[in-house]
């Protein structure tokens, strides 16, 4: 069975890279002046100093914006976002959550997605759009000044990019060990094809 | 933390230029990471040069959505930052200090009165005054006041050819950097005399300094003693090591 489309699937791998390429590279730039008491370690990030770290975040925020434009747009078109995350109900997605923390959650036709997986897909999505957003207002305050003043302009923005990233990184920690639970999802997010349950 | 203690000077050019090293290093090998999926993209030149592309590139795409006209925000003077960071590719104890009688201001390139400027002439020149946040390329910002000379009627005083690309900064402190002529014409970019009401302190760029609150900080050179305008692409300090260009706000 053809569990994912070509396009999602080619979508996926592109926003891995650039989100490991943004994490890595805004960590270094992070650390040239730390919002809170703490730095990521300097062999966990990318660039080397501030200057190439901005080189790579500038470089790859292009590869992020484009795949995540033709992303929403063929998931808006081709009905993808429709079939796969409606109807969604917030009731249904936290008691799916706190049954997967139980080790509750049956789960056994991996095409459709539970309230929890929907929730989290739909949350990412909505985070990496936050994302962008106070990269630019970070990037241009002063030609996006309006669009600045939504997040506490300039100083609200760091504030706003940082806890975004800090829910992308966790999101990532979870979805990682959700396929390292399940690990047939892995191969499917490369073939598209679902290998039989063993 | 205080604003003071969370500031650190930019690092000196030799270790700049050691980490640099150190950065392309690191740019293979977590680079060449990333890419595995097939790309060739593996020797660290071929990185730092599609880096260097997209630097390019940004400079065009931010020269684009630049607005001559959009102001940037001003403040009440309750707002500003005291006490205001000191910045600069060394640190305190390397602050140049210059004579004000004897400094003259050098005028050259693509400009028809080639004269020096002394400091007198240049504060008989009409001033303007504002309260702008600074934002440093290392994410911190602070607002100050500076007042001086409109940079653009100073342009028009020395016959410099408006049509031309760049306006470029030689400083005495060893710094330099290089702007697009929109921006060196926009209204807020200011040949600062005073800082804080004050004439400019030393570790604010005696005695001058070029105010830019539509450019990040290191786009604001300090300590300038020639300025000149010209269609070849000048660079600059920060810039010849990898720091964007226009780095436009």
């Amino acid at each position: 069975m053809n569990l994912h489309p070509l396009a999602v699937r080619i979508a996926h791998w592109v926003n891995a890279l650039a989100i490991l390429l943004m994490v890595l590279s805004g960590w270094r730039i992070y650390n040239a002046d730390p919002l809170f008491g703490f730095t990521f370690p300097k062999d966990w990030t990318l660039g080397g100093w501030l200057a190439g770290a901005l080189q790579w975040h500038f470089a790859a925020m292009w590869l992020l914006f484009a795949n995540g434009v033709a992303y929403l747009a063929y998931g808006i078109l081709s009905g993808h976002f429709r079939r796969k995350f409606l109807p969604f109900s917030p009731r249904a997605a936290l008691r799916d959550a706190l049954d997967a923390l139980r080790l509750r959650l049956k789960h056994d036709d991996l095409s459709v997605y539970n309230a929890a997986q929907r929730a989290a897909y739909l949350g990412a999505i909505a985070l990496i759009v936050l994302l962008v957003l106070s990269g630019l207002v970070l990037w241009k305050p002063v030609q996006l000044y309006a669009l600045g003043m939504l997040m506490g302009d300039y100083e609200g923005a760091r504030y706003v990019h940082f806890f975004c990233m800090a829910g992308i990184v966790l999101f990532v920690l979870a979805h990682v060990t959700m396929v390292a639970l399940v690990p047939r999802t892995f191969s499917a997010m490369i073939t598209g094809r679902l290998r039989r349950a063993p | 933390m205080s604003m003071g203690e969370r500031i650190r000077p930019h690092r000196g050019p030799r270790l700049a230029s050691l980490e640099r090293r150190l950065f392309l290093r690191q740019g293979l090998s977590l680079g060449a990471l990333a890419l595995l999926s097939g790309c060739e993209l593996r020797d660290s030149e071929s990185v730092q040069g599609m880096l260097d592309a997209m630097s390019g590139w940004n400079d065009g795409v931010q020269s684009w959505l630049f607005s001559p006209t959009r102001l940037a925000p001003e403040f009440p003077e309750s707002r500003i930052t005291t006490p205001f960071p000191f910045n600069a590719y060394y640190g305190r104890d390397e602050i140049r200090r210059v004579d004000p009688g004897a400094w003259r201001l050098e005028v050259g390139g693509m400009v028809r009165d080639k004269r020096a400027w002394t400091l007198a002439e240049l504060n008989r020149l009409p001033q303007v005054s504002q309260v702008t946040r600074h934002i440093c390329v290392e994410g911190w910002s602070a607002i100050g006041k500076w007042s001086g000379v409109r940079f653009s009627e100073f342009l028009q005083r020395v016959g410099a050819d408006l049509t031309a690309k760049y306006v470029g900064f030689k400083c005495f402190d060893d710094y330099s950097t290089s702007i697009d002529m929109a921006t060196a014409l926009h209204p807020q970019t200011q040949l600062s005399l005073r800082f804080a009401d004050q004439l400019l302190p030393p570790e604010y760029g005696a005695p001058l300094k070029l105010r830019i609150p539509t450019k990040l900080g290191f786009k604001n050179p300090k300590h300038i003693a020639e300025i000149f305008v010209t269609n070849d692409y000048p660079g600059g300090y920060w810039e010849d090591q990898g720091y964007n260009w226009f780095s436009g706000s």
